[in-house]
């Protein structure tokens, strides 16, 4: 498991407490450690320099207030600074144009602005009910027109046919003459992926900027990208102006720093975000949930959300609501939670999802698909009423599900433990933020240190 | 210093694509004018130019660890040098992150075996197509024969972008419509062998090591190259070259199974920053990397990162990529690639 500010800051607040304020000297402490994290994340240094210095601000004044604890006030502070830096919510694809609206993709060799244009023109045909058209500028690549058109007839969405002989620029225009006609109202523009110092290629995609005029020019970055990605960003944003962000291959366990470096350089939106490398897998940017991850707190409500989309609606969203309000949640959604679990591809694929002391636990209480199997094998031989009331099962009922379920107590009782755990954890998330998870981990899960 | 670059930079004609070198010069002098700024002032050796360092390491995505770790090293060098000038501390840092990477250059030899299967493993774009397509020119270069497996099956027209590379150099690919990977490239070793190839590389689906079912995937692929190719199938060679200081020699190798794949490469963008260490761990887990690969160097990124896998999980690099070309791939050669990150050529 990665280091992170989890676990870090469990050190330095066992530090300060005790301490009535928070000092120069010990808030230096405990900024070390949020610097070390956000670069174990990715984030690059120089943004990183003034985060710190701006978390460093805000929690000199919160000392003014006083009444707080201090570690509760720091670990409040880098998680709302962290998130205001994100910037807003759900900024959605600007269409207020005269149709065909161009979208015009740029990044790096590999980011996923292919498989994002394949993804996007979906979402938009879904959601916004619009007619889109698929082109490829993309000329070097091999079959890289291939790739798209192979998207475009999965999708069943149109595809201007181009050619590696032809220019980009002709591509595109051609394509926005064909979409005008048509009556298309978007026109998603695929370029060739391209190094920043790469001066001859950044004219290019310069050149078709100005020829298409596109209402949205959105930077597409790698979620795994490392501290290099300021200046890429610096160099996209200076030849393009970028309206927009999409952050790809977030289904990885990369930590994401990138997201902040990106956003604070070029000071776009993230509009959305990369999930899967299947054609569904676009979502909204949520930036609590990205410095959560960035600070390594996991994200149960993305993991509801993916079990949303992979599994029963309607009953991932009563799930969802009952963790909003941190109420009822019982044994039948703790199984459910995990059929769902192996549906996304077993325990290890979800860990990283997980708040760090959570997966940590449950690596060292060895939960793996097996272990899953037989939980789910326990909870399958309790009744319905000890599943919503869990608190019933006493010795005589453990005794009975554990030779149901082929197993001995000991697995029903650490089964109720770990559910016990989660409930507590949902609660503590739901009701108070990050702070109060933080304050309610120390003690609630095992094998953490004390 | 940039000797071994302007070398290769001649020896290859490479018209298409001269422009790598000066890129990799230019994103380079950046670093070297912030180090000879540091070191140029004269002066003593003091804590700023520690904190300097450590910034420079940093922002090449060395990470926290192994940044910590090279500078402990430089102080104790410095130490027992009896250092003390300002201008010495960047041959000591040199020295030491070459310590650190010099048992990483450990060239990949592929005459042990023939066929001599290579599988090619990574993240989703980090650069194994093309990979492929520049070891085959390389390879042929060395007079091999060469054949190609069209493992990706399920990335959009990743099937199409191999065949591409296949015609550049002429080579056969071996490919299905669909169909399952593992069968394309049991097909390939078996092709391979009935037509006494001498190399065979084998491209995979790009994957994420969260999805626990696609790794799985990956392992049975490698599994079934093993049953193509079990132990003792592979022509043994003559062994006319000494085996390499530091390699498995072939005593050894049958001692741990000589069937394919011998060769595992697990490919590494050099934009990549601290998940490299979480793909080498889970391919390494999954598959027994072998070797790597760190692609796109002739970008701003410096791919520090080798200096944690370096320290972490060691495990040969064997090529870089600087470049989309058929010829921009060379062999990792460590004090290069040191001279290269803290750019020590631009005084
Ligand atoms: N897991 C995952 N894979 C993704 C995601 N987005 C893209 N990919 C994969 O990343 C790889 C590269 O994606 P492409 O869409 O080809 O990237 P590109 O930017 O068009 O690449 P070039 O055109 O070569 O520069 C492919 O294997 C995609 O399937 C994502 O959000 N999650
Ligand atoms: N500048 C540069 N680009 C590279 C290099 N190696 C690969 N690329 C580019 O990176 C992009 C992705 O390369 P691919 O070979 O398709 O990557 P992959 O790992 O096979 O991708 P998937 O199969 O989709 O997972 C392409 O645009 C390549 O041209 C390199 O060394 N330098
Ligand atoms: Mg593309
Ligand atoms: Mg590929």
């Amino acid at each position: 498991m990665l280091d992170n500010l989890t676990q870090r800051l469990s050190g330095v607040i066992k530090n300060l407490r005790g301490q009535a304020r928070l000092t120069e000297s010990n808030i230096q402490d405990a900024l070390r450690e949020v610097r070390l994290a956000l670069l174990e994340a990715d984030v690059a240094l120089p943004v990183v320099k003034e985060f710190t210095a701006q978390v460093k601000q805000a929690a000199l004044g919160q000392e003014v207030i006083g009444n707080l604890n201090p570690g509760q006030a720091l670990i409040g502070v880098v998680h709302r600074e962290l998130a205001r830096l994100m910037g807003e919510a759900n900024a959605g694809i600007n269409l207020a144009t005269v149709p065909p609206a161009v979208i015009l993709m740029a990044g790096l060799q590999g980011a996923g602005k292919t498989t994002t244009s394949g993804k996007l023109a979906r979402l938009m045909r879904e959601q916004m009910k619009k007619k889109i058209l698929l082109v490829s500028c993309d000329v070097y690549r091999p079959a890289a027109i291939e790739q798209l058109r192979t998207l475009a007839q999965q999708l069943e969405i149109d595809f201007f046919a181009s050619d590696i002989s032809q220019k980009p620029r002709d591509i595109a225009l051609a394509a926005q003459d064909y979409a005008r006609k048509h009556h298309h109202d978007v026109l998603i523009v695929d370029t060739a992926g391209r190094l920043a110092i790469d001066a001859a290629m950044m004219e290019e995609i310069q050149q078709l900027h100005a020829a298409l005029k596109p209402i949205e020019t959105l930077f597409v970055v790698d979620a795994m990208t490392g501290q290099d990605a300021v200046n890429t960003a610096k160099a996209f944003g200076a030849a393009l102006p970028l309206t927009g962000i999409i952050l790809t291959k977030l289904d990885g366990d990369a930590r994401g720093g990138a997201a902040l470096s990106v956003r604070h350089i070029t000071g776009k939106p993230i509009k959305f975000v990369g999930v899967s490398e299947k054609l569904n897998g676009l979502e909204a940017f949520h930036p609590e949930r990205m410095a959560s991850r960035i600070l390594g707190m996991g994200d149960v409500l993305s993991l509801i959300e993916e079990a949303q989309r992979e599994v029963d609606h309607a009953e991932a969203e009563k799930l969802a609501q009952k963790v909003k309000k941190g109420e009822g949640f019982d044994l039948n959604d703790f199984k459910m939670q995990i059929v769902q679990m192996r549906k996304m591809g077993g325990v290890s694929a979800l860990m990283d999802k997980l708040p760090a002391q959570l997966s940590q636990a449950a690596a060292g209480s060895k939960v793996d698909d097996k272990s899953i199997s037989r939980i789910e094998g326990i909870i399958n031989s309790m009744t319905p009423r000890e599943r919503s009331h869990p608190e019933l099962i006493k010795a005589s009922r453990k005794r009975r599900i554990a030779a149901g379920a082929g197993v001995q107590v000991m697995h029903v009782n650490q089964l109720l433990n770990q559910f016990e755990q989660t409930q507590k954890m949902m609660k503590m998330f739901s009701k108070g933020g990050m702070a109060k998870m933080m304050r309610g981990m120390k003690g609630m899960l095992p094998g953490m240190g004390r | 210093m940039f000797g071994f670059l302007k070398k290769t930079a001649t020896e290859q004609h490479t018209p298409e694509k001269t422009g790598w070198l000066s890129r990799l010069k230019s994103s380079l002098v950046r670093t070297g004018g912030q180090l000879s700024e540091l070191f140029g002032r004269g002066g003593k050796i003091d804590e700023d130019l520690y904190e300097e360092l450590e910034t420079i390491l940093i922002t090449a995505d060395v990470g926290m660890d192994a940044t910590r770790f090279l500078l402990a090293e430089l102080r104790h060098y410095v130490k027992v040098q009896h250092l003390t000038e300002a201008g010495q501390l960047k041959e000591a840092l040199a020295h030491c992150l070459l310590k650190l990477l010099k048992p990483l250059a450990q060239p990949l030899e592929t005459g042990t075996y023939q066929p001599f299967v290579i599988m090619l493993c990574g993240v989703n774009g980090a650069g194994k197509t093309t990979s492929i397509g520049k070891l085959t020119r390389y390879f042929q270069g060395q007079g091999k024969s060469v054949l190609l497996a069209a493992g990706d099956t399920f990335r959009a027209a990743a099937r199409e972008q191999l065949m591409e590379w296949g015609a550049r150099n002429n080579v056969t690919v071996i490919a299905q419509q669909g169909g399952d990977p593992a069968a394309v490239i049991y097909d390939a070793v078996q092709a391979a062998m009935a037509r006494k190839i001498d190399v065979v590389l084998a491209d995979t689906a790009g994957r994420l090591t969260t999805q626990a079912h696609l790794m799985e995937e990956i392992k049975k692929v490698k599994r079934v190259i093993a049953k193509a190719l079990p132990d003792g199938q592979a022509r043994l060679p003559l062994s006319n070259f000494p085996p390499q200081a530091g390699e498995r020699t072939n005593e050894s190798l049958r001692e741990s199974g000589s069937s394919a794949p011998h060769e595992v490469l697990l490919v590494l963008d050099a934009n990549t920053g601290q998940n490299a260490l979480s793909q080498v761990k889970a391919f390494g887990d999954a598959l027994g990397v072998t070797g790597l690969v760190l692609t796109k160097l002739d970008g701003t990124a410096k791919g520090g990162v080798i200096a944690a896998i370096a320290k972490a999980h060691p495990i040969p690099v064997r090529f870089i990529g600087v470049g989309e070309g058929l010829d921009d791939l060379r062999p990792f050669v460590a004090e290069d690639f040191v001279s290269a990150l803290l750019g020590l050529d631009n005084d």
